[in-house]
């Protein structure tokens, strides 16, 4: 019955988070890291995937053949001694903590979101709060095999296939299928976080802030992206650094919280959220409040409500996230922030943050020096685009780049421009590898 | 009073995703398990994730457990490296083609040699063995499509009626040496045996089937449908008179 109307029209089986754009294609679950290649290889590409959590089409592939890793979740070796795990690359992050912090260990790098697998979070290059201390996830990620299409295995490294090692940090997925990972693992004593939350008023303040911060382990801010005014650009400065003082290591719990339809589009406006942003800032009376929190409520507060992208509704949502060089004047961030802001169209979860200049190995990975702005819209065809398509516009113009795993957006001469590498990274393309992203930036325009 | 959870435990089948999920559920640093299963490289994966995750030891045998004359000296092995075995997870099993299967005697007996002859020689030793040293938990894994035949599947469910069958008459043998017994009739279990079927509502994951084979290990129970939603189902299934039966689309 495959390719009638009714299947066309059918939910896809997999989707990406912002629930946008909805392609169709052949899921095959992978099981086993001898898995692939396939035994009956797809006449059309392939792509592997994990959880989704990509919010645009760097996980999809039209009428493609999309390899599901999440069968492949084993850990294969632990060093008590160093912390190195080496796991399967369809392990989620939430998996490797569920196994470390009860032992005493914690990821090198977190990101905003637990369920993600250690395959995407090497492909999209990963970072995290820390990202001015420690880079990104790829930088943790010692060794790994990659296995390509005509069935070549190769171990990854620094030293071994060092090419190799390089294209597939930030590769997209589409350099082959990485089958195991080794991540270096950091040390705990605890799972508490001794968090600071500073108040600032406008760019200028962040940024002074992130300056007197970097010796912080852990920095992000939250920043209202609705206010006009005297309240522009208005935040929440956020510190952590792990607890010292030793204290129970106990497993997290499950969620209980999920979001179980799709609410309708109009929960989310110009309203809501500004009412929402007033209340998240006046939350915080003083001017800086100190709090010993769960790691989960520091780092993955959205993880604890399941299917969260759900409030966006049918249409979905699309994330922007950019990062613009610090200039000393933050000229291009206000520009940005003005667009958004008088817009309307910002939601409620923005944040702001100074990368910091330790190197990735990836060779086409996101993170650089430089301040990066991440937030969601929801897709109002309309407006919302014509919003993206001017944000993308001033980040080329104050010599930015866009992040590919939020993007679904990005034209072929912005991508181009923003990572000029990427024909020497095509080389290392599997044949028999796309990816929906991909083939829109790659297009002939 | 549940009783304690095995730590001594062989596994027939050890590659398949819901005894993955058990042996998972089953680390402690004192469990050593015995670990059976066709292909090598799958059975070393299952034997690295164990030890990683903290179990004792993992002693590993890659064998065709269709092959019922080479049953004896593996288990014996398993009883040298275990020192006692204190539960048998039987998990291995072919959903087959039906219709290749009603097409073919050779393909229905071969659904029939892996599913039910090769687990009545494994259940054959290890009744003597347990019903020997008093104590032990045989658990096996069937299906509720062992409950009643359907045009849709009969040579499956037929080799797991027998076995549910050949496990009751045991259970009556050797429950009296404190020995329990335990079939497993799980529902559809999202695993790589069901992925290529349409995966509806009524599919579990391996976890969740996982953690009632514990909870049934641990309350003695004699017969378990997993999860628990398809007993009544299997109820009303069996209870529908023939003529009825015989008629319908399962």
């Amino acid at each position: 019955m495959r390719g009638n109307v009714v299947s066309e029209q059918a939910e896809p089986k997999f989707q990406s988070w912002g629930h946008y754009p909805l392609l169709q294609a052949d899921l095959v679950p992978l099981h086993w890291m001898t898995d692939f290649p396939l035994a009956a290889p797809p006449a059309n590409a392939m792509l592997p995937v994990g959880l989704g959590r990509s919010y645009g089409d760097c996980c999809l592939l039209d009428h493609g053949t999309l390899l599901n890793t999440r069968g492949m979740t084993r850990l294969l070796d632990f060093n008590a001694e160093t912390g190195l795990l080496r796991c399967e690359a369809g392990v989620s992050l939430a998996e490797i903590l569920d196994f470390a912090v009860p032992r005493g260990w914690f990821l090198p790098v977190t990101p905003g979101t637990k369920y993600v697998t250690v395959g995407g979070a090497i492909a999209n290059d990963i970072h995290g709060k820390n990202h001015h201390a420690a880079g990104t996830f790829g930088r943790h990620t010692p060794r790994f095999e990659l296995v390509r299409s005509d069935g070549t295995r190769m171990v990854c490294s620094a030293t071994e296939n060092p090419e190799w090692y390089r294209a597939t940090i930030a590769g997209l997925g589409l350099t082959g299928l990485i089958t195991w990972a080794e991540v270096e693992l950091r040390s705990i004593v605890s799972r508490k976080i001794d968090y600071k939350g500073i108040k600032f008023n406008g760019i200028e303040e962040f940024l002074a802030i992130s300056r007197a911060s970097s010796h912080i382990e852990y920095t992000v801010s939250w920043i209202d992206c609705v206010s006009q005014g005297s309240s522009f650009a208005r935040g929440i400065f956020m510190q952590g650094t792990h607890s010292m003082a030793p204290d129970k290591l106990s497993p997290s719990g499950q969620p209980r919280l999920a979001v179980p339809m799709n609410m309708p589009a109009a929960v989310l406006n110009r309203f809501t959220v500004g009412a929402f942003n007033a209340l998240y800032y006046h939350k915080q009376l003083s001017r800086i409040r100190t709090a010993l929190v769960d790691y989960e409520t520091f780092f993955f507060p959205l993880d604890s409500v399941l299917h969260w992208n759900r409030i966006y509704g049918r249409d979905g949502l699309l994330q922007f996230q950019c990062v613009l060089p610090d200039n000393g004047d933050a000229r291009g961030m206000t520009q940005i922030l003005r667009t958004i802001t008088a817009s309307g169209l910002a939601s409620f979860l923005a944040v702001i943050k100074v990368f910091g200049d330790v190197p990735s190995p990836g060779m086409m990975s996101f993170p650089r020096p430089g301040i990066t702005l991440a937030l969601d819209f929801p897709i109002r065809r309309d407006v919302s685009f014509a919003l993206l398509d001017r944000l993308a516009e001033i980040t080329l113009e104050h010599g930015g780049c866009m992040y590919p795993a939020k993007d679904a957006r990005m034209t072929p001469h912005q991508f181009q421009t923003f990572y000029p590498q990427w024909q020497h990274f095509a080389a290392f393309i599997d044949p028999g590898f796309s990816s929906a992203f991909w083939q829109r930036v790659t297009a002939h325009v | 009073m549940s009783k304690p959870l095995p730590s001594r435990i062989l596994v027939l089948g050890a590659t398949s995703a819901i005894a993955m999920a058990v042996t998972r559920r089953l680390v402690s640093p004192g469990a050593h398990f015995f670990l059976v299963a066709r292909n090598p490289a799958r059975l070393d994966a299952v034997r690295r994730d164990l030890l990683t995750r903290g179990a004792a030891s993992v002693t590993t045998q890659a064998m065709d457990l269709d092959d019922t004359a080479a049953h004896p000296e593996m288990l014996a092995a398993a009883v040298q490296s275990l020192g006692t075995i204190e539960a048998a997870l039987i998990a291995h099993g072919v959903l087959g083609d039906q219709e290749q299967a009603q097409a073919s005697y050779a393909v229905a007996e071969a659904v029939l040699r892996t599913n039910f002859l090769s687990a009545v020689s494994l259940i054959t030793w290890l009744a003597n063995y347990f019903e020997s040293t008093r104590q032990g938990t045989l658990a096996v894994i069937s299906s509720v499509a062992g409950d009643r035949g359907r045009k849709s599947n009969y040579v499956y469910g037929a080799s797991k009626g027998a076995l549910n069958i050949f496990l009751d008459g045991v259970r009556n043998r050797i429950d009296r040496a404190g020995v329990q017994v335990l079939t497993i009739r799980p529902g559809f279990v999202s695993t790589p045996m069901t992925a290529h079927l349409p995966q509806g509502a009524l599919f579990s994951s391996p976890g969740t089937v996982a953690q009632g084979i514990l909870k049934a290990i641990g309350r003695r129970k004699d017969v378990v449908y997993l999860p628990g939603f398809w007993a009544p189902i299997m109820f009303v299934i069996r209870g529908i008179p023939q003529s009825i039966f015989k008629k319908l689309n399962l």
